[in-house]
């Protein structure tokens, strides 16, 4: 094979592919009429909300489909062969030799029971022919080049010994060890934090490069398409909507899916008082529910007639640059209408000088640690798993605190201190001036309903055996002194609050979306009228598009009704979209905390400067600085001593770290860092990580940015 | 429960919902085989004494030990009794005692399981442990020792049943409760100031009744193999009732002569045990969490 016609031959060429899948209900056409071609060293990125068929793009593509899965056309051509024209045993020479797939969840993708090294080397036996020494050889070359410490250690382990980002590099080097001409990644990094995420990424980007595989990329994150593809299709209801550059998609959108879709995330430059998300109003349909026209019409705000009648063709409205949308050049001539109008909802909010509604002091939780009985021995006391160790916040009356760290870090804990779903072990939790006992049941019912929370997964938190009416009335009646028709009006009003029809309150659970179910559980939190809301990741479970808008509900409502919110979330751009006051945590500490803007602009202590420049932003011109975290979270049993972070910190000064316990800093009256660094010293280091994000020609220029420092 | 009529709408009947049940049956032929089994059993259970061709005590001497025929469909005991009416008639006590002694142990066995999983600590520690002795005794050799004791009489045999299937029935609920009670939901009630039993009954206990009802129902159908054996063993209702154990006891000595008169009778407890475990499976399927309600 000779260089050039490689250059000329696409190493993955789908034409016209057409996949179905046999139901009850009759024949689901989950991909339909999808061509797409990805050429040597090429990056192509999949993206389009859950159940938009990326994923059962990609199985049809290594012929994996489900048993009830049917391919009802189209070729995929891999070099040129069509591979579902191949027989099963050619097809099994294909699968892992010229094909690898690096699935989602690492966890469940590993044999438990085999180390790793001989599972890498397996691979490489069977595909290779290698022996047996040679295998174990090339395994840990492999462990090697995913930049794995300590290899040969790691080799010997098993998969239950391995994080979930160090187990997602094991995945990547089993897919890379027979250098694959293509490489299929689906959502390989959804799972992992965001700090791990962003070193897997750098990862994949490099090796995609040494080994100049062909990659089909498939996700949900327009960040990461933004930061690894080179070409990106974006996918609705199982057809291309849009495909093109990176450059031309993210720069020059020429459908209003994509637009919708960009306008949807939250960015870390702009918060809630300077836009409004976009949304994209109702739902992806049912396949079997397929609108006549185009189909996205019914979501579209460009959609007239016309769009009803026929199903619009993808046509290439620049060289490589494809659109489903018939109205592409309105679309062109007045993008400035999709992308985040920018809607002064209020002007920033001043801290205001009445006392808090809530404040905690000195919050402390440790638990017992389990499964450590010979150490207890050793040791002569449990030892104990500090979760949360001595936090203070307080929130006042019509702002959001967010809080914001890795996942382990304390933060849900902390926040289940604070309602008394955990009994803290030292520590005050003051409402409204009020003390509250530690133990919710504990807790006088008056000051219970004053604090609610929103939990991070909607199918868990609403009883699937009663209704909307039932889930939103009871705190309602809880209340007392009102009569049935009074709580049906109220439950209809707080239904319309969160935008549902009222035609709701007669639904089970079950029979709403995710998002809905996030809306009644929200009006459910606002019927008690609590003083403070605390929102335990409410959006993460969630698709984009409804995140915003559910970002947007939560902003209108505090504006309504003025409540104090604790927002926790591992999403950044979401905390800094929502959030007045922000505070930074890690392993049961803050490290930092003041006004949101600030909070985001150098000085910055070096983890939130870390955590900044590792979301992936959506747009291609944004250069962040690379500031990468080693490993993970340190076990909370076995804190580091001096500064917690002091292990994995990228901008350690030296011993005084490792010994001393760092000051507090105070950068102004409000804004605080907990570090040993001096804060001019801080300042110079630290590059505003927004400053081209900011110049970008689609962004707006937010004002008062970075202002106070 | 907030009632939803004055704003016009309403939920689909519970008609409607029962149809989409029996619907989902039907797509199951072993469950629907083992429905139409129990079904059988439980109309003649109801009006077997006003469709049997013979009264089941009815002692016919010129016909004793006849084979089947078409006057009698079963053929006659050693006494002339006819074998098919004393199986139709005999169900209503298969129901009566393996039933009501299965219904008690659900509801003893849910008011443990729920107390016991919903408070934990050392009072479900205790309770626990308890039951752990009960099961480690085989159960139909304590039946017989416990029946020894009392007295075999029809209620004895119930409350024998339920004690015995207490412990299995409140371990199922326990576990069930065990992991419904971190649910968010609960902790929704909880941080709204429910109290203890609000959360048990309105939260919990509603979403533990699909594992409940597969439970019940293969305790029934043990029930029925132990209520037999038992009856067989002498320890059950006493002569001269169409107890089908009791039937196959008294044909034993017969076997040469009157194979009939113990093979239908046995016959009939395998079907309704059989019936009732298809059922169960059915129920199994049908029940699967996520499908509830829908």
């Amino acid at each position: 094979m000779s260089a050039a016609t490689n250059d000329q031959l696409p190493i993955l060429d789908v034409q016209d592919l057409s996949v179905a899948y046999a139901t009850e209900a009759g024949m689901l056409h989950t991909v339909r009429h999808v061509s797409l071609r990805v050429g040597r060293g090429e990056v192509y990125g999949l993206v389009g909300e859950s159940g938009s068929g990326k994923t059962t793009l990609a199985s049809a593509v290594v012929r994996y489909l489900p048993a009830n899965g049917r391919i009802l056309g189209g070729r995929v051509l891999l070099n040129g062969v069509n591979l579902l024209e191949l027989s099963p045993a050619d097809m099994r020479r294909v699968w892992g030799a010229q094909i690898a797939v690096v699935p989602q969840s690492p966890r469940t993708s590993v044999n438990p029971s085999i180390v790793i090294g001989e599972q890498i080397a397996e691979v490489a036996r069977v595909h290779l022919g290698m022996s047996r020494p040679a295998a174990w050889q090339k395994a840990l070359d492999m462990l090697h080049q995913v930049g794995m410490p300590d290899p040969e250690a790691v080799a010997l382990r098993y998969a239950h010994q391995l994080s979930g980002g160090m187990l997602q590099r094991v995945l990547i080097a089993m897919a890379l060890t027979t250098n694959p001409q293509l490489l299929i990644m689906d959502e390989p990094t959804t799972g992992l934090d965001v700090t791990t995420e962003a070193v897997i990424l750098d990862l994949i980007q490099e090796l995609l490069q040494r080994y100049q595989s062909a990659a089909l990329y498939i996700t949900h994150n327009l960040g990461v398409v933004a930061r690894i593809c080179n070409w990106v299709g974006v996918m609705y209801a199982g057809e291309l909507m849009e495909e093109g550059s990176i450059q031309d998609v993210f720069k020059c959108a020429m459908h209003p899916y994509t637009l919708g879709l960009l306008g949807c995330v939250p960015r870390v430059d702009a918060s809630k008082h300077e836009v409004r998300l976009y949304t994209i109003p109702g739902y992806i349909p049912r396949l079997d529910q397929l609108p006549g026209g185009c189909i996205f019409a019914p979501r579209c705000m460009l959609a007239e007639a016309a769009c009803q009648e026929q199903r619009p063709p993808l046509v290439e409205v620049n060289p490589r640059h494809l659109t489903a949308c018939r109205r592409w050049p309105e679309v062109e001539a007045d993008r400035g209408r999709f992308v985040r109008f920018q809607e002064r909802v209020s002007s920033a909010r001043q801290m205001s000088d009445e006392p808090p509604v809530l404040e905690a002091q000195g919050i402390k939780k440790y638990f017992k640690s389990t499964g450590r009985m010979f150490s207890l021995g050793l040791s002569g006391k449990m030892p104990m798993v500090r979760a949360v160790d001595d936090i203070s916040l307080s929130a006042r009356r019509n702002l959001t605190v967010g809080i914001v760290g890795e996942s382990g870090c304390g933060k849900t804990t902390l926040a289940r201190c604070i309602v008394g779903l955990e009994e803290a072990t030292a520590g005050e939790v003051m409402l409204e001036g009020q003390r509250l006992p530690a133990a919710v049941t504990r807790r006088p019912r008056a000051l219970l309903k004053k604090l609610q929370m929103v939990f991070q997964n909607p199918d868990a938190s609403l009883n699937p055996q009663h209704t909307v009416a039932d889930i939103i009335g009871r705190p309602l009646v809880l209340l007392g002194n009102i009569g049935k028709e009074a709580v049906l009006e109220r439950c209809a009003a707080l239904l319309e609050a969160v935008n549902l029809p009222v035609s709701y309150l007669n639904r089970l659970p079950h029979e709403l979306s995710g998002g809905e179910k996030q809306r009644v559980a929200i009006a459910r939190a606002f019927a008690a009228q609590p003083s403070v809301l605390i929102c335990d990741e409410p959006i993460s479970a969630l698709d984009v598009s409804v995140q915003a808008a559910l970002l947007n509900l939560l902003v209108e409502l505090q504006a309504a009704e003025g409540n104090a919110y604790l927002f926790i979330s591992h999403d950044l751009a979401a905390v800094r979209h929502i959030s007045d006051w922000i505070v930074i945590v890690y392993l049961g500490r803050l490290w930092e905390v003041g006004p949101a803007a600030q909070v985001f602009a150098p000085p910055m202590h070096p983890y939130t400067e870390a955590l900044l420049s590792a979301i992936p932003i959506p747009d291609p011109d944004v250069r962040q600085e690379r500031i990468r975290l080693s490993g993970s979270v340190p076990s909370a049993v076995n804190i580091p001593p001096g500064c917690r972070f002091h292990t994995r910190c990228p901008r350690k000064l030296g011993p005084i770290c490792e010994s001393e316990e760092p000051p507090w800093q105070s950068v102004d009256g409000q804004h605080r860092i907990c570090c040993h660094i001096p804060l001019d010293t801080l300042c110079q280091l630290q590059k505003d990580v927004l400053d081209t994000a900011r110049s970008s020609p689609c962004a707006p220029t937010p004002a008062g940015l970075g202002s106070g420092v | 429960m907030v009632g939803v009529r004055t704003l016009g709408v309403s939920r689909p009947p519970r008609l409607a919902r029962l149809a989409t049940f029996g619907r989902r049956l039907v797509r199951y032929p072993s469950a629907l085989i083992g429905f139409c089994i129990v079904a059988f059993f439980l109309l003649m259970a109801i009006i077997g004494p006003l469709v049997a061709p013979y009264s089941a005590t009815e002692q016919i001497a010129a016909d004793r030990l006849q084979q089947p025929s078409a006057r009698h469909w079963l053929g006659t005991d050693q006494f002339g009794r006819d074998i098919f009416s004393r199986i139709l008639i005999g169900s209503r006590d298969v129901f009566l005692v393996a039933g009501s002694g299965t219904l008690l142990a659900v509801l003893m066995g849910l008011a443990v399981g729920l107390f016991s999983g919903y408070y934990g600590g050392l009072w479900d520690e205790i309770v626990m442990r308890l039951l752990d002795v009960l099961l480690a005794l085989p159960p139909l050799l304590l039946a017989m020792v416990l029946l020894g004791t009392v007295g075999p009489s029809r209620l004895n045999v119930i409350l024998v049943v339920a004690f015995l299937y207490i412990p299995m029935v409140g371990r199922v609920v326990r576990s069930v409760v065990l992991d419904l009670k971190t649910r968010e939901f609960v902790e929704a009630a909880k941080l709204r100031g429910e109290s203890s039993g609000y959360i048990m009954f309105r939260e919990i206990l509603p979403n533990a009744w699909p594992p409940l009802a597969v439970e019940a129902s293969m305790r029934f159908s043990y029930a029925i193999f132990l209520v037999a054996s038992l009856g067989f063993l002498g320890l059950g209702v006493q002569p001269p009732a169409p107890d089908w154990g009791l039937m196959v006891g008294e044909a034993r000595d017969w076997f040469d002569q009157a194979r009939w008169a113990l093979l239908f009778p046995a016959g009939a407890v395998a079907l309704l045990v059989i019936g009732v475990g298809f059922l169960s499976d059915g129920l199994r399927r049908l029940l699967r969490p996520g499908m509830a309600g829908d």
